[in-house]
């Protein structure tokens, strides 16, 4: 059996400097095309889900 | 000597024989509307079949026993109980095994009522045996045969529970995007990030709508579980675009909280919203829904 954590934040992939800190991993990307490549390639990796905050920042989910 | 042979038959053997015979066509009746509640393999058919006949003839034994004033003939109705329960209990065990693996889930409450529909069957055929066996014991063989129609009709009647169709109106709806937003008609189903796999919903997905058409209806679909045996059926229907690392295309089902509609998307590998339409108006009514949905007299 295996487990795994759902319905939390494994990944934080911003565009926003500003960003800081927090429980979960941040990646910094310098453009939107890295930002999908990078949350693309997370979402498989984690079998997570790709959510988009509107603020430039993208959030990786296991539901 | 002969005399005493021919009143034996058609009061034990004819009783048990008619017993058995019908209680297993009745199994094999039942057994055509039971493939979107069990998987069809053949070896789950054997397995229905053999139950089925076990059932049968226990329930056609009863009557000839009991007249012989052979009491543990009841005794044994109780075991065969017990053992049904048993196959239950293994039946939904199993099933919520393999849903850990599922790409789509049947949900907790479809395989509650899958099981129970299994053992149910059992004995609805044995009430078919016993009256049938009964009929013929009293009235022979047309007495039997009479027993045999009416149970069986009856025993159809009870197994043939109510369909989404008919309690909610089921149409295709506009799968749409405002934003990363995912939109089913106006209900927002989930928030999608990667426009990849937005361009890819919006290819291949089939939007539906469930209006219900009355409160009791309402409450209905507005129950988890129901919704995910909703699901589950249609993405049977027209295969699902999904694989184990893609949750982008998980199908959800979501609610109107204004009227109580229920809107759904299903990522098809089959574009084919007709098949589709059809799927979800054939889903069976759980149990479970319906138990939240008391008619009520006033209000």
């Amino acid at each position: 059996m295996s487990l795994s954590v759902s319905d939390t934040i494994l990944a934080v992939v911003t565009l926003d400097r500003a960003v800081a800190g927090g429980g979960a991993p941040i990646f910094y990307v310098r453009d939107q095309a890295e930002q999908e490549a990078v949350s693309r390639i997370l979402s498989h990796i984690l079998n997570a889900m790709a959510h988009d905050l509107q603020n430039g920042t993208y959030i990786i989910v296991k539901h | 000597m002969i005399r005493t042979m021919t009143g034996d038959f058609s009061l034990t053997t004819l009783p048990f024989l008619m017993g058995l015979m019908a209680g297993t066509a009745s199994r094999c009746l039942m057994l055509q509307t039971d493939y979107r509640r069990y998987p069809g393999y053949p070896h789950g058919y054997v397995a229905h079949l053999a139950l089925g006949f076990i059932a049968s003839t226990l329930g056609a034994l009863a009557v000839p026993a009991l007249a012989e004033k052979q009491y543990t003939a009841a005794t044994f109705l109780a075991l065969a109980a017990q053992q049904f329960r048993d196959i239950r209990k293994m039946e939904h065990d199993t099933l919520l095994d393999l849903e850990e693996h599922a790409l789509v889930r049947r949900g907790k409450d479809y395989v509650d009522g899958i099981a129970k529909v299994f053992e149910a069957r059992n004995y609805l055929v044995i009430g078919v045996a016993l009256f049938t066996s009964l009929g013929a014991r009293l009235l022979g063989i047309p007495g039997g045969v009479a027993a045999a129609l009416a149970s069986g009709y009856i025993c159809l009647r009870l197994m043939s529970g109510r369909e989404v169709g008919q309690i909610a109106l089921v149409k295709e709806a506009e799968v749409r995007f405002e934003g990363p937003n995912l939109f089913v008609g106006p209900v927002q189903i989930m928030n999608i990030a990667l426009a990849e796999s937005r361009q890819t919903v919006l290819q291949h997905s089939i939007g539906v709508v469930l209006e219900p058409k009355n409160r009791q209806g309402r409450e209905i679909l507005a129950d988890p579980g129901q919704r995910q045996a909703i699901i589950h059926d249609a993405s049977a229907a027209v295969g699902i675009r999904r694989d184990v690392d893609n949750v982008d295309f998980t199908p959800l089902a979501r609610r109107n909280l204004d009227t109580g509609a229920v809107a759904l998307f299903i990522p098809a590998l089959d574009r084919n919203p007709e098949v589709l339409l059809e799927a979800v108006r054939r889903v069976p009514v759980l149990e479970t829904a319906r138990g939240g949905a008391l008619p009520v007299r006033k209000g």
